[in-house]
């Protein structure tokens, strides 16, 4: 069989399964977490440093970025601008090319802001970043996203935090039937079936935060996610049965006694 | 002594500190962190030779945990 590898741009990422670093107890809580996950990459959000607490510990002590791909975000940000601020500064803090961009559009649905994504994604590209896009799951504006040079297109499957899973399996179908550069779920996800569906779906990868991060027992549900998205792409590769309206025998009718 | 805007806050440092020295100050690591002098990106090559004037403006920022 052909090797399944997931890139994105050039690199081969490990796992399909992509996490998120917020909303943990701690930060040994992420780490196992992540751990637990299997995943080779892990989105990160840039904010001020404390000053007023010198001795704080930091993330990068407790996940080696040299060890694990960051993808910073731009999370909380509303504007083209606030977020061409923030992925520079990550760019600068260690040469970090590889971001997420998300630019939402309201504080209430976490909705993203396509007109100011659209914008910031041409502008990133030409600067020589390789931007993975937080998008709508409207075909037309996938697509748009890819002609301008995006690296990966991560669809909404509900608002960001929600847990209401994929509510619009045919627009994700589509965009990931039209879609030549990898198609990532992000944000939604409530659980590990979501997560499977959203890979029989053919999407390319998926990103879970809150739905590991807020479970009883994160590293239990990191595992479990981690399972989910193995399972999810072997049944999409694999080419599930068609549908029958009737029953279908599954023992011969040949040698009955 | 140097009045400057820190990450949003007032804050007053020796004069004729350099970025570097602020840096270290702070306890910060070069390589885990970026800053924004008066809004702009000042690149790390220039942390030893930029000094801190009165009424700068800097945001020194890191990652972390986010989705």
């Amino acid at each position: 069989m052909k090797k399944d590898d997931f890139k994105i741009g050039k690199r081969i990422i490990k796992s399909r399964l992509i996490v998120g670093t917020g909303k943990y107890k701690n930060f040994k809580q992420t780490a196992d977490a992540v751990k637990a996950s299997g995943a080779g990459m892990v989105t990160v959000a840039v904010r001020r440093v404390n000053i007023l607490d010198k001795r704080k510990p930091i993330l990068m002590d407790y996940l080696d970025p040299k060890k694990i791909i960051y993808l910073p975000n731009t999370a909380g940000c509303f504007t083209s601008k606030d977020a061409l601020r923030t992925l520079r500064l990550a760019r600068e803090m260690g040469g970090w090319k590889l971001v997420k961009l998300e630019v939402l559009g309201d504080k209430k649905t976490l909705y993203p802001n396509m007109i100011e994504t659209l914008k910031s994604t041409e502008v990133l590209v030409r600067e020589g970043f390789e931007v993975m896009v937080y998008s709508s799951d409207d075909p037309i504006i996938a697509k748009k996203l890819e002609d301008l040079g995006a690296s990966a297109i991560m669809p909404l499957a509900s608002p960001i935090g929600s847990g209401r899973g994929i509510k619009n399996k045919l627009n994700l179908s589509i965009i990931v039937s039209n879609a030549k550069v990898p198609v990532i779920i992000d944000a939604g996800i409530g659980t590990a079936s979501d997560a499977t569906i959203a890979m029989e779906l053919g999407c390319d990868g998926v990103l879970i935060n809150t739905a590991i991060a807020k479970a009883k027992d994160p590293i239990m549900m990191a595992t479990s996610m981690k399972h989910a998205v193995l399972a999810g792409r072997k049944s999409y590769l694999a080419g599930r049965i068609g549908l029958q309206k009737f029953g279908l025998a599954s023992s011969p009718n040949k040698g009955l006694i | 002594m140097a009045k400057i805007q820190l990450n949003g806050k007032k804050v007053k440092i020796q004069r004729n500190l350099s970025i570097k020295d602020l840096i270290k100050k702070y306890k910060l690591k070069e390589n885990k962190i970026a800053i924004e002098l008066n809004g702009t990106i000042l690149p790390k090559d220039h942390y030893k030779n930029k000094k801190v004037k009165n009424n700068d403006k800097i945001e020194i920022v890191q990652f972390i945990g986010g989705g």
